[in-house]
């Protein structure tokens, strides 16, 4: 018997949503407990700011250049490595319940596994891998899909439809009839994807049903069974719309304006045209780079108490997350498994949130998208210190890092070491960079960015495409702008140092995985 | 109006490549669908989704070794035009392409990927392996 892993993700979420790293709306305590009880780390990134990409990092412990997901609608290979896979071959049991989103969602020729299972309701599909061993789709037992509402082809829904169909209507339909992403406005401020209206019952909501369906496969656990159960909330990304019931938890007209949004007009038009020219382009409309950023909304029109309905939607979609990890936590010492399992917490990427005047997300390597809740609790029986750990790290480590757990060597296959146990390992172990890659080509728009973190700054190099030139970027110095509104790319006194972060970057960075895969969906 | 494009390559000669792909009816032998029937110049593909498309075939050229259809009286899509192309390599061998023009914009995505794996599949078939 050895340590079982709990791997617990959201979906778009801010650092600052939890009460352990500032955050002061929220209710988060479970989740902060586990910040305080075991390894918080204040500046991880992910290696791409949107799911697919993102998600695929972290189950195969590789850079988006090497596992060449290269942005939303590009499927991550069957045969790709899985840290899942390593740990089903070690002897654990494994699991994924929620979202998962390594494939395409729109889906209609049924191509992919994870829209083939979540149609049939079955829970694993078998693959015969290039050495002709046949495994569980990406080495998980049980795979169990929701997405972000009642549409598609996951497991969710269709409980919905078998059991609740009165309620499927209830949701902000992700797309509209253009087959784009919704722009529907709602809420008492007609915010875009806002809806108070949705009186799914609480218990009907898929952050329930994530936590319910989790319990249920833990439940099916031998007592003595090592396992790795991928628990994945597809909370609190939009649509902004929790059961009704819930929104009492914070109103909005009580918010202030979130630090990162801009309120004077002509000072937010400025620091955007200080930035490379894709994000004027979104924020007017002319340039809407990326299938995740509504194409018929305009960023412009964003009033102060759309920004503030929306953060308070998010606010209880966080503290229903947080009840819902706790209901799994208690099941867990029910079995009284609670000094033996590791548990990591983070998401797949930021959400603007009104900072700058925006909102969803795109190629904008700040800090909005880019620094992410990352708590690694691990168990008791470990004899590992709480910590803080400042040192940069990415969701690159992840899957070194649940080797680790199990006492495996690190999988040949991974590209960063496992994540430092405190500040001290983490210089020992040369955690002094982490890297986030994007690149989109979306109807003949295209949008290329590396970013590297060193040094406690940001730079980001833009590629040549549709509105760049290659010779464009972002340098930010984090100590004195930790809002990122002064871009020093250009500024003369810091030319070395970004021409050091670069180099820095291009060397760390791996080789693009060629021919580059095909998109095949738009998310 | 979304306009996407797929090729491939096939070490077999064109009057070979042509002669499975250019076949209306013989659609769910390569493209993921689950089955298809032709009636004239119509087609009715089934998806493994449970939809049927409809589709009105302009073209069958055996001279030209093109094939042009397009999807209608569908409710998602508004319009829609397709092209499947076999050319000779200039060794003897051939190259496959597949043009999509498509509103909405994202169904040519989807299309076009779905053409990708089905020509992927022809490949294989006619190459001899599975």
């Amino acid at each position: 018997m050895g340590r079982r892993i709990l791997f617990i993700t959201t979906d778009q979420q801010r650092f600052d949503a939890l009460g352990c790293n500032g955050g002061t709306v929220a209710r988060t305590p479970v989740i902060d407990s586990l910040a305080r009880d075991g390894i918080n780390y204040t500046r991880a990134h992910p290696q791409n700011v949107v799911c697919m990409p993102s998600r695929s990092t972290m189950v195969t412990g590789q850079h988006v250049a090497t596992h060449g997901v290269w942005m939303n609608g590009v499927a991550l290979p069957e045969d790709a490595p899985s840290i899942a896979l390593t740990l089903r071959q070690a002897g654990y049991r494994t699991a994924l319940v929620g979202k998962a989103h390594f494939e395409p969602l729109l889906d209609p020729f049924l191509r992919f596994a994870e829209n083939r299972m979540g149609r049939d309701g079955t829970h694993s599909e078998m693959f015969t891998m290039p050495d002709g061993s046949v495994v569980p789709h990406r080495g998980f037992d049980h795979m169990e899909f929701a997405g972000h509402g009642a549409a598609g082809n996951l497991h969710y829904v269709g409980w919905l439809r078998s059991e609740h169909p009165e309620v499927m209507g209830k949701f902000v339909p992700n797309l509209d009839g253009d087959l784009e992403v919704t722009t529907e406005p709602g809420g008492d401020t007609m915010a875009p994807q806002v809806r108070t209206t949705n009186d799914v019952p609480r218990g009907w909501y898929h952050t329930e049903w994530v936590a319910d369906r989790t319990i249920a496969w833990l439940d099916s656990m031998g007592q003595d069974d090592d396992w790795f159960c991928w628990m994945s909330f597809p909370d609190p990304h939009h649509p902004w719309d929790p059961p009704q019931s819930e929104l009492h938890r914070v109103d909005w007209r009580d918010l202030d304006l979130p630090a990162g949004y801009i309120a004077d007009h002509e000072e937010r038009e400025k620091v955007l045209a200080s930035k490379p020219a894709h994000w004027m382009g979104w924020y007017d409309g002319s340039f809407v780079s990326n299938y995740e950023a509504p194409l018929k909304w305009v960023p412009a029109t964003l009033q102060p108490d759309q920004v503030r309905e929306i953060n308070a939607m998010v606010h209880v979609k966080n503290e229903l997350i947080d009840e819902a990890v706790g209901r799994v936590l208690a099941s867990l010492r029910a079995r009284g498994w609670d000094d033996d399992v590791d548990i990591v917490f983070t998401t797949d990427h930021g959400e603007m949130q009104g900072d700058f005047g925006l909102l969803f997300k795109g190629p904008y390597h700040v800090d909005s998208l880019m620094r992410l809740p990352l708590i690694w609790r691990p168990a008791k029986s470990a004899g590992i210190a709480p910590a803080t750990v400042t040192a940069p790290v990415g969701h690159v480590s992840l899957a070194a890092t649940f080797a680790s757990i199990a006492g495996l060597p690190r999988p040949d296959y991974t590209e960063a070491p496992a994540l430092p146990v405190n500040d001290d390992d983490a210089r020992e172990r040369g955690f002094e960079r982490v890297l986030t890659e994007w690149d989109s080509v979306l109807f003949g728009k295209e949008v290329g960015v590396r970013t590297i973190f060193r040094d406690n700054w940001t730079c980001s190099a833009m590629l040549p495409g549709t509105l760049h030139d290659g010779t464009e970027g972002e340098l930010y110095d984090h100590a004195n702008d930790p809002l990122q509104r002064v871009n020093r790319w250009d500024d003369p006194s810091v030319r070395s140092l970004r021409d050091d972060m670069l180099a820095d970057m291009w060397d760390h960075l791996p080789s693009v995985v060629s021919p580059r895969r095909t998109c095949d969906a738009p998310v | 109006m979304a306009y996407i494009r797929r090729d491939i390559h096939i070490a077999r000669t064109p009057a070979e490549v042509w002669g499975f792909l250019g076949e209306p009816a013989r659609l769910h032998e390569w493209f993921p669908i689950s089955g298809c029937r032709v009636e004239g110049t119509k087609r009715w593909i089934d998806l493994p989704t449970g939809i049927t498309f409809e589709e009105d075939i302009h073209l069958v050229d055996n001279h030209q070794r093109r094939f042009v259809y397009s999807i209608v009286n569908n409710m998602l899509i508004k319009d829609h035009f397709g092209i499947l192309d076999v050319v000779d390599d200039g060794h003897g061998h051939s190259i496959v392409t597949y043009s999509t023009q498509c509103t909405p914009n994202v169904l040519a995505l989807v299309t076009a990927g779905a053409a990708g794996q089905g020509l992927a599949k022809a490949k294989r078939i006619l190459e001899g392996g599975n």
